[in-house]
């Protein structure tokens, strides 16, 4: 599944389209049909149509409808079932052809378990939750799990499509490895985490499949609409026979079933699954996963996005750029401590303090395996890091971590340098504090650069009134400036996990619908209380359960395109429900009057598009139901476009569009079908 | 048409529109403010109440008991009223001697003033006793329009309040919403409105009926009584009862143009004004206006088409060599006219009122299709009192639900989300009303018991069943006319049909209100569907052509429509 953009199948996939319309006949099921009504009532007519022309073909009653003329409306009912199935099957069939791929890696490999110290070889099929096993270079792993001991560099492209190798190593937020992908160097061992059956890779087969798909809360109310409105047309149909009884006009009861058919909403009940399987299908070319509809869905609902600023907003690599003494103090000797304080600290940022001074100040990094030197690693607690040596605490850290600590021991943070940390926040910079034991040495300045476009993003967001909320470990200051200059709405400075539990709990306290990205274990309670959590593929296994997408990628920006793929996929529904219930008016206009018109010439004039002849005029109302399915097609599975412009301008558009196109649109098509009819001479 | 009879429409379009702001206020504060109007003269008499009736007005309700509440007050009423009806004979306040009522009339009756619909398939002068009149049916004329005012209240409520912290999931108290619509709003006005009918020659009295020998010598009964009393309530209410058969259009019920635009204003005060108070209590006036506009489109709509239908000749007489300047005169008052009747036709069938000045039976196909259709659009153009609004704010579920989502967020009202649950029950509200109408009509249309009662045949008599279940369904109350009502298959089929149209859509009214009260209210923001403004009131209309129209489209086409196009070719049914 490399260059996965590539690969995933387009449209009009020849293979797909033929798997599809072997998949729609056998959907025909009265069983599967079942689970949608509005079909199920097509299916039944379709049934009672083609009886009724087998009945007039052996009995020849008086008084029947032409025989033609039952068999052609027989045939389009079926047409519409197996039209409305088609749309499903090529829904899935894209999901489908990727599951096959998947399938393909998921060969059963022997994992070497650790059972007491021993290497026992067994098949990954029988592996357990809570078995160690281990894996070594040029191996696959035999299942999901954590490393629990070791590091390596594990080739991930058959889930992501990213042919870079990537770390994995024990402890932190980067152990988790997936069932299926191979490690390239070193020896890890394994602590397996989902039993066979379970793991990522085969519920990732079984979402794209359609095999585990449930109705989402909005598509069952949606239902209940489209099954209110089948419910009234069904009796307006049936009290039609009676009332007509009454007033001397015989109908056949296939001009009966044709009306109902074209009455209730077959288009958008037809293509309403195909639209939610799309909509999960779109993310998946987008390499998200995503672990229900019902999350999809919610992303489009989405009224607040909180936003890690590293990676998302900014490009990541704060950088160095400048060191400030405290009074006092030589430039080279904050300059050194500020080295030795980051030469464990693999971050870009303490690597770019490292660079710094080597560049400007003319320090060497250098090697410190001295027994006697302790590193002290960054929590988010203390916010600090640094390296003990004999005689030497070196701290570095925020600012105000920084003053702490040296009041812990008896000294103070110089008002001069708290100012200048100050000046250095408000420029959108970040201070670090650099101190040995008691005494501050000074400050370094890092820059945060943010990303090109990503302001004109968040106006988008705004515009559709969703809320983007920054998370950021720096202090207030800092993150306002760079909140305003990314042209967030609010920002969580100095969050902990636990700030930022509360921030959503306090959101979703006011009603609003929060989605976030994560990939620390830490994030897990926080990806789960969301009501979207996109869990990066490299976080750790908490986060990827606890969250209700993965992403593929590891790419927090991708959180704004779930968010558009959610809003598509609602808009979808909306407009084609719009449409199917809005094409009653001209079937009306078209059907009606060919039931009446033989007993009451007077009605002629309601006969406003002049249809060739009363069957014509059923049969076309009939086909273009049918046809229009399928011409919706690719509008249900690419989604109507999103314009970021505000719900009225949205609102405005896509009722003149969808709904006034809707009342137009079958007057023209009842009519093109009708003048092809008569042209072939059929009627 | 004439320039006379549009100011006429325009004067009255514009009372309306004025009453709508400082009667809407009132309303809200009756309903919803700490302090009722009047407290030195009202007040006693509500507190009054309670303490007989031992509520505590400071207790409120979930969806369950104010259902149960308002269920029990409506059908004991039932009871009381055909009990009273059955032994008016022995009853007080009967000087003309009337005998019991028979069995199936008493219970279609008492049904339909329960229900606020005052469908009459009697002739009230020669059948109910002066008691019958003010206790069993002017009692009902109050009770049911406060319990259709007590509904939307409540609805109003489930859709507006926002959430408490300790999940606050009541809707008002049904008992205090009932006292105050009496007390404050119906007696009051009422009773004013009773004085100035009297003052154009309404008559007030207990007398018997006076015979009187007429200029040329003959010998006539003049029927009497407490008229001017029930007629302002008949319009307040919309409940539309007539003292007299003839209705409004009886000199006693409806003597000037004076009186007739009164009755016209007290017809849809209430309707109107309670779209200020929705507006009021979801905080956003606009939400009312929006509703209001809806209203006033669909009512625009309707008074332009039966005014140009009656002002031109009857079609099937158009091409006879007489004046046709007067217009469609047959079955019209000749104090009111064409305007004054094509108007109140229009009014008292948006309202579900169904009182009425002329008779829509004579009406032309088309002009008669108007006050059908008014009805089958579900009573809510501007509709019975609370009932049109409740009606209404069912329609806005349903159309935001509908295109809500094409703005890309799953549908929500108010901040509120709009679920499976809410839905099922819109969906039910919305079945019951032309299901039952349908249906109904259906049987009586092939029925011999049914058709027997039908003084024409064709299209013309097809209109006439269709419009009486309308009318029961919708608790509208007019007659077609032209209809034998009086026999046990109409009776008893009218009466279902008007308990089914308030109750059975009365329950999931109050269940969405019990369903949206306790939901999170989300603040609304740029990209939250708009549910003020010109793109919405387009939007809720359609809606309801759609729901409503489409729905009867079939039936219609072969009644007036046909008899339209019949006409046309100069046959006539």
């Amino acid at each position: 599944m490399a260059s996965h953009e590539a690969k995933s199948p387009s449209l009009l996939d020849r293979a797909l389209l033929r798997r599809a319309a072997l998949d729609s006949l056998r959907k025909l099921d009265p069983r599967h049909v079942a689970r949608n009504p509005v079909m199920f009532v097509v299916e039944v007519g379709s049934v009672l149509t083609t009886l009724l022309w087998l009945r007039d073909r052996i009995l020849h009653p008086a008084g029947a409808a032409p025989g033609w003329f039952t068999l052609s409306v027989s045939l389009w009912l079926w047409f519409t079932v197996v039209f409305a199935s088609f749309a499903e099957a090529v829904a899935e069939g894209r999901g489908k052809a990727q599951a096959d791929t998947l399938r393909r890696m998921r060969r059963d490999v022997a994992a070497r378990r650790l059972v007491g110290g021993r290497e026992e070889s067994v098949p990954a099929s029988t592996l357990r939750r809570g078995d160690t096993v281990v894996v070594e270079a040029g191996e696959l792993v035999p299942g999901d799990g954590e490393i629990v001991e070791g590091i390596a560099s594990v080739d991930e492209s058959a889930i992501t499509g990213e042919s870079a190798p990537v770390i994995r190593e024990s402890g932190g937020d980067r152990s988790a490895v997936t069932g299926g992908t191979r490690v390239l160097s070193d020896r890890i061992v394994v602590r397996v985490t989902a039993s066979s059956g379970e793991s990522f890779l085969d519920r990732v087969i079984a979402l794209v499949e359609g095999a585990s798909r449930q109705k989402t809360p909005n598509e069952i109310a949606l239902h209940i609409l489209l099954v209110g409105l089948t419910l009234v047309f069904l009796f307006a149909c049936v009290t039609l026979v009676p009332i007509a009884r009454y007033s001397s006009v015989g109908i056949s009861a296939t001009a009966v079933v044709a009306l109902l058919v074209c009455l209730i909403p077959t288009t958008i009940g037809g293509l309403l699954s195909a639209i939610g399987i799309a909509g999960m299908d779109r993310l998946l070319r987008k390499n998200v996963i995503a672990m229900s509809g019902r999350a999809v869905e919610a992303a489009g609902d989405v009224d607040t996005l909180l936003l890690d600023k590293t990676g998302t907003i900014t490009l990541g690599n704060r950088m160095a750029t400048e060191l400030l003494p405290a009074p006092g103090v030589k430039v080279e000797d904050l300059a050194d401590a500020a080295q030795l304080a980051s030469l464990a600290d693999e971050t870009p940022e303490g690597r770019s303090i490292v660079v710094l001074a080597k560049e400007r100040y003319g320090l060497r990094g250098r090697e410190v395996r001295d027994a006697e030197h302790r590193f002290v690693a960054f929590t988010a607690q203390t916010r600090m890091s640094g390296l003990d040596l004999p005689g030497r605490t070196i701290r570095k850290g925020a600012v105000d971590a920084v003053a702490r600590h040296v009041e812990a021991l008896g000294g103070a943070m110089p008002r001069e340098l708290e100012a200048a940390a100050g000046r250095i926040g408000d420029t959108g910079g970040t201070p670090l504090a650099v101190s040995d034991g008691p005494r501050v040495l000074g400050l370094v300045h890092l820059k945060d650069v943010v990303k090109g476009g990503i302001k004109e993003r968040f106006d988008r967001f705004r515009a559709m009134g969703i809320r983007t909320v920054m998370i950021t470990g720096d202090n207030p200051r800092t993150a306002a400036a760079i909140a305003a200059e990314a042209g967030v709405d609010g920002f969580l400075a100095e969050a902990t996990p636990e700030a930022k539990m509360r921030l959503i709990e306090d959101e979703q306290g006011k009603g609003k619908l929060v989605a976030m990205t994560g990939d620390g274990t830490n994030d897990a309670p926080a990806l789960a209380q969301a009501d979207v959590g996109v869990a990066m593929n490299t976080g750790t296994q908490a986060a990827k359960e606890a969250g209700n997408m993965v992403d593929l990628d590891s790419n927090p920006t991708k959180l704004l395109e779930v968010v558009e793929v959610g809003k598509q996929l609602l808009m979808t529904r909306g407009t084609l429900t719009t449409f199917s219930i809005a094409n009653d008016v001209a079937k009306y206009f078209a059907i009606l009057p060919a039931l009446f018109v033989a007993a009451y010439p007077e009605l002629a004039p309601l006969d406003v598009m002049h249809l060739a002849s009363p069957f014509s005029a059923i049969l076309s109302a009939v086909i273009f139901n049918a046809i229009i399915i399928v011409l919706l097609i690719p509008l249900a599975l690419k989604g109507v476009r999103y314009r970021p412009v505000g719900a009225a301008a949205v609102l405005r558009r896509s009722l003149l569009v969808y709904g006034v196109g809707g009342v137009v649109a079958p007057f023209v098509g009842i009519k093109l079908v009708d003048l092809g009819l008569a042209a072939v001479g059929l009627v | 048409m004439t320039a006379d009879g549009w100011i006429q429409i325009a004067l009255f379009a514009l009372a309306i529109f004025a009453l709508t702001r400082p009667f809407g206020t009132y309303l809200h504060r009756v309903f919803e403010g700490d302090r009722q109007p009047l407290p030195r003269v009202l007040g006693p008499v509500e507190r009054l109440l309670y303490r007989l009736s031992g509520v505590d007005p400071a207790r409120e309700q979930g969806w369950k008991t104010y259902t149960a509440s308002l269920l029990a007050f409506s059908l004991l009423g039932v009871a009381v009223t055909y009990a009273i009806e059955r032994l008016q004979h022995v009853l007080p306040l009967n000087p003309q001697r009337l005998g019991p009522v028979p069995p199936e009339l008493a219970f279609n009756t008492a049904a339909s003033f329960a229900t606020n619909t005052n469908w009459q398939a009697y002739s009230g002068e020669s059948t109910m006793s002066y008691l019958t009149q003010m206790a069993g049916l002017a009692w009902h004329n109050f009770t049911s329009a406060a319990a259709g005012i007590a509904v939307a209240l409540a609805l109003s409520r489930g859709l507006t309040r926002p959430a408490g912290p300790g999940g606050a999931r009541t809707i008002g108290n049904f008992w205090v919403d009932l006292v105050r619509s009496i007390v404050y709003v119906l007696l009051p006005i009422s009773f004013v409105a009773a004085l100035v009918l009297v003052w154009q020659g309404v008559p007030q009295t207990l007398s018997a009926y006076r015979e009187i020998t007429t200029l040329e010598g003959a010998k006539q009964v003049i029927a009497l009584g407490p008229v001017a009393s029930q007629e302002a309530i008949k319009v307040l209410g919309t409940n539309g009862g007539g003292f007299f058969n003839a209705n409004s259009a009886h000199p006693f019920e409806n003597p000037t143009p004076l009186t007739n635009f009164l009755e016209l204003v007290l017809i849809f005060a209430i309707p109107a004004a309670l779209t200020h108070t929705y507006g009021r209590m979801a905080r956003d006036p606009r939400q009312g206006w929006a509703i209001f506009a809806a209203m006033a489109v669909l009512f625009a709509a309707g008074v332009t088409v039966a005014y140009r239908a009656e002002s031109g000749a009857n079609p099937a007489l158009a091409s006879l060599a007489v004046d046709h300047r007067a217009g469609n005169m047959e079955g019209k008052e000749a104090r009111f006219g064409v305007a004054n009747s094509a108007l109140f036709a229009a009014v008292t069938t948006d309202a579900s009122c169904g009182a009425v000045n002329s008779m829509h039976d004579s009406f032309t196909p088309l002009g008669g299709l108007v006050p059908l259709v008014n009805i089958q659009l579900g009573e809510v153009i501007f509709g019975g009192v609370g009932a049109g609004l409740y009606g209404m704010l069912v329609m806005v579920i349903l159309s935001v639900f509908i295109a809500g989502l094409m703005v890309g967020r799953t549908p929500e009202y108010l901040g509120k989300k709009i679920e499976a649950r809410d839905m099922k029950l819109a969906m039910l509200y919305v079945l019951v009303f032309p299901i039952t109408i349908l249906l109904l009509t259906a049987w009586a249309s092939v029925a011999p018991y049914g058709v027997s009662s039908l003084a024409n045949a064709g299209p013309h008599g097809l209109s006439e069943m269709l419009y009486a279940y309308s009318s029961g369904a919708g608790n509208n109350g007019s007659a077609f006319a032209g209809l034998n009502a009086n026999t046990s298959f109409w009776n008893l089929t009218l009466a279902a049909a008007m308990l089914v149209g308030r109750f059975l859509m009365i329950v999931p009214a109050l269940a969405i209100a019990g369903s949206m009260v306790g939901k999170k209210t989300v603040p609304a923001g740029p990209g939250t569907f708009p549910t003020t403004g010109p793109t919405f009131t387009v939007l809720l209309v359609a809606v309801i052509l759609v729901v409503g129209a489409l729905t009867f489209f079939p039936a219609l086409s072969l009644g007036p429509v046909l008899e339209h196009f019949a006409a046309l070719g100069g046959k006539a049914f």
